[in-house]
């Protein structure tokens, strides 16, 4: 008796001892990679500030975070909360957090409370993080296919059920589109890319895609997987599927990815394309608070038009000096060109060049 | 057995006034956190309930986001209803069946042995059998769905569901192996103590072994292997992460009774948004949903209570 439940504790034992390595493993690869940058532009204060909002931009900003600390050091002690950029404002606002991240520009009202909370200061809008959405297809045979904004809210609403229709075939010349069924899949969780794809189905195709934007997926048909990773492995396994990711999990799982044609042929999603979407952009904040009008339904050459950017909340002024210390290099990092190029781990693009420089200046200014 | 002849009275030592009372502590506090569970449930519901603009018990909406609110637990208490069910009929046979091998047909070392291996599938924690139904088992079955649902697809059960393997019936089988070590270690224990008497008297009137186990050890047992079902049913309940990671979800109104349909339940719905409750009223709606959940968990285990009690008096 006594043996067997020695035994059985061993054996326990031993599995949560593999279960545990497992997992550590995995964190320490997905967390950990940062790129090799030199410390030599940032002034690496001491201090500790703390950032509430998006979770969006989650694994951005950790990242973001990881690369700094390595870069200094570990001087400063930077903390985000993905709460919801909702939260994150409110919190901003009352002065709770240094910094909020949001999926949003702060509207008037939300202005003149942060500028309360900055003692008179502006609070600014720096757009940091782009996010682009992949929509990710798997069909046997076809290696490059074209979509637009038409055709995608036609298939996620359920209107487009074979990869051969004709609309879509308008759109692929020269390809052969199989008969098979398309296979819809959403994330099933309430999250911001959903929110994202709606809002970019709304501006461009709103007599097709009736519903308002919302985190919830309000297509018609289709199946609902949890997460980005589960959208992804459900793509990958069935011929004849198609779902929108976060741009990495489409790259990292090797799907196909859908060029968008927005009157111009086809365009693929790279750091380019996106970039050229940002620069389309129109920056309605005035001075240096940058907030962005994307334009979902620009036909500027070569743009990828599905994009999300996501912004930090700053002071301008009026925070202590040390904490501005810390926010100001802490983002001038962030705005680096070392620092945007890191991005691309976890599915974001760069900014483009131009606006890197206005956000940089922006971010210098702070006083 | 009866514990009506017990005088607490003539309780005199120090040590067990010291143990009496803990024991009463312990038990107190076990009720008093059930209770709290319970009302904070209640408390966070009840404002979203009064709020619910459809049917609560009947409704299939789910509408939580923005404006009014409407929602309504009947996709989900199917969905968990006929995961859990479908789960016990294949578990519990298969249970029972390895429960009586192992106590009545092999020797004891080689008994324990099986019935140690069992066990250990209950280490292994719910999210791996949830990868594993959904890229292994959900996959390889994938051609036996096909055939399955060609042959009997006439048949509302096997009508047609989602497009891949992320269906009720796969989240079924993994159900069905995860309550396995549950309901088969306690059908192993009441089989163990069928009396000896019993077993030999059956023997002793000319009974082959089969007959033997139909009349002493099955009769004995009928009561623990319900009970231990009911806690086997309960467990497959409220199973969260595993389920949310196999199972489609689908946009589709009301309820379809097919095995291969997607949905959600309780557990799963709950656990999928959880990082998105962002305002009181959302939240108070999962919280409600969670309530049903809780009173039908409730409600099992207290089947299972009478049905083990039946059984020692």
């Amino acid at each position: 008796m006594r043996v067997t439940r020695m035994t059985k504790l061993a054996a326990l034992a031993a599995l949560s001892t593999i279960a545990l390595t497992a997992c550590t493993n995995s964190a320490a690869s997905t967390g950990g990679s940062s790129t090799g940058t030199s410390a030599g532009s940032l002034a690496c204060p001491s201090g500790s500030i703390t950032g509430e909002g998006s979770t969006a931009q989650t694994n951005a900003i950790q990242q973001i975070i990881a690369a700094y600390n390595d870069a200094c050091k570990n001087a400063a002690k930077i903390e985000y909360n993905p709460t919801g950029s909702g939260a994150g404002v409110k919190n901003f606002n009352a002065g709770l957090v240094d910094f909020g991240g949001s999926d949003s520009a702060l509207s008037a009202d939300e202005h003149t409370a942060a500028a309360a909370r900055c003692k008179n200061s502006e609070a600014w809008d720096l757009p940091l993080v782009v996010g682009p959405v992949a929509f990710s297809y798997n069909l046997k045979g076809v290696s490059k296919l074209v979509l637009n904004a038409d055709v995608l809210a036609k298939i996620f609403m359920g209107q487009i059920t074979s990869w051969n229709d004709p609309a879509i075939a308008a759109l692929n010349s020269g390809v052969t589109l199989p008969n098979t069924p398309v296979k819809v899949f959403y994330r099933s969780d309430d999250s911001g890319t959903t929110d994202n794809v709606s809002k970019y189905l709304k501006a461009t195709a709103p007599s097709v895609w009736t519903p308002e934007h919302s985190k919830t997926w309000k297509g018609k048909g289709g199946e609902g997987k949890n997460g980005s990773s589960g959208v992804a492995q459900a793509v990958k396994a069935t011929d004849g599927a198609i779902g929108y990711l976060e741009w990495s999990f489409a790259t990292d799982n090797k799907l196909g990815i859908a060029q968008l044609n927005t009157g111009n042929g086809g365009v693929e999603l790279n750091a380019d394309s996106v970039g050229k979407a940002l620069e389309a952009a129109k920056i309605t904040g005035t001075g240096n608070d940058l907030t962005l009008q994307l334009d979902y339904a620009t036909k500027a050459a070569g743009a990828y038009p599905a994009v999300l950017v996501t912004y930090e909340i700053v002071c301008s002024g009026g925070l202590d000096s040390a904490k501005t210390a810390v926010v100001k290099d802490f983002l001038t990092y962030f705005a680096s060109d070392a620092g945007q190029k890191s991005l691309s781990d976890v599915g974001s693009a760069p900014l483009p060049a131009s606006l890197r420089a206005k956000v940089n200046t922006a971010i210098q200014a702070i006083k | 057995m009866s514990t009506s002849n017990l005088h607490f009275a003539t309780i005199k030592h120090g040590g067990d006034r010291s143990f009496r009372a803990g024991a009463i502590a312990a038990a107190v506090v076990v009720v008093l956190l059930v209770l709290f569970v319970g009302v904070f449930l209640a408390v966070l519901a009840i404002p979203s309930l009064r709020r619910d603009t459809v049917s609560f018990l009947t409704s299939t909406q789910w509408n939580v986001g923005t404006g009014t609110l409407q929602f309504g637990i009947a996709g989900l208490l199917w969905t968990t209803a006929i995961t859990s069910v479908v789960a016990m009929i294949l578990a519990v046979p298969v249970a029972v069946g390895t429960a009586l091998l192992v106590t009545q047909y092999v020797p004891p070392r080689v008994g324990s042995t099986i019935g140690f291996l069992i066990d250990l599938l209950a280490a292994v924690p719910s999210i791996i059998f949830g990868l594993w139904g959904l890229k292994l088992l959900g996959p390889f079955l994938g051609p036996f769905y096909d055939w399955l649902q060609r042959v009997l697809g006439w048949i509302p059960l096997f009508g047609k569901g989602v497009e891949s393997t992320g269906n009720v019936l796969t989240a079924s089988i993994v159900l069905a192996i995860m309550v396995l070590p549950i309901v088969s270690a306690m059908s192993r224990n009441v089989f163990a103590h069928t009396p000896r008497d019993h077993i030999e008297a059956a023997l002793a009137l000319g009974a082959t072994r089969w007959e033997m186990i139909r009349t002493a050890v099955i009769p004995y047992g009928r009561s623990g292997v319900i009970a231990a079902s009911m806690l086997g049913l309960g467990r497959a309940l409220g199973e969260t992460i595993a389920v949310m990671i196999i199972l489609s979800q689908t946009t589709t109104e009301g309820i379809n009774v097919s095995l291969f349909a997607g949905g959600e339940t309780f557990a799963s719905k709950i656990a999928n948004n959880a990082q998105e409750f962002d305002s009181p009223a959302k939240t108070g709606a999962y919280i409600a949903a969670g309530l049903v959940l809780f009173v039908v968990t409730f409600a099992v285990n207290a089947v299972a209570r009478v049905v083990a009690e039946r059984r020692v008096s």
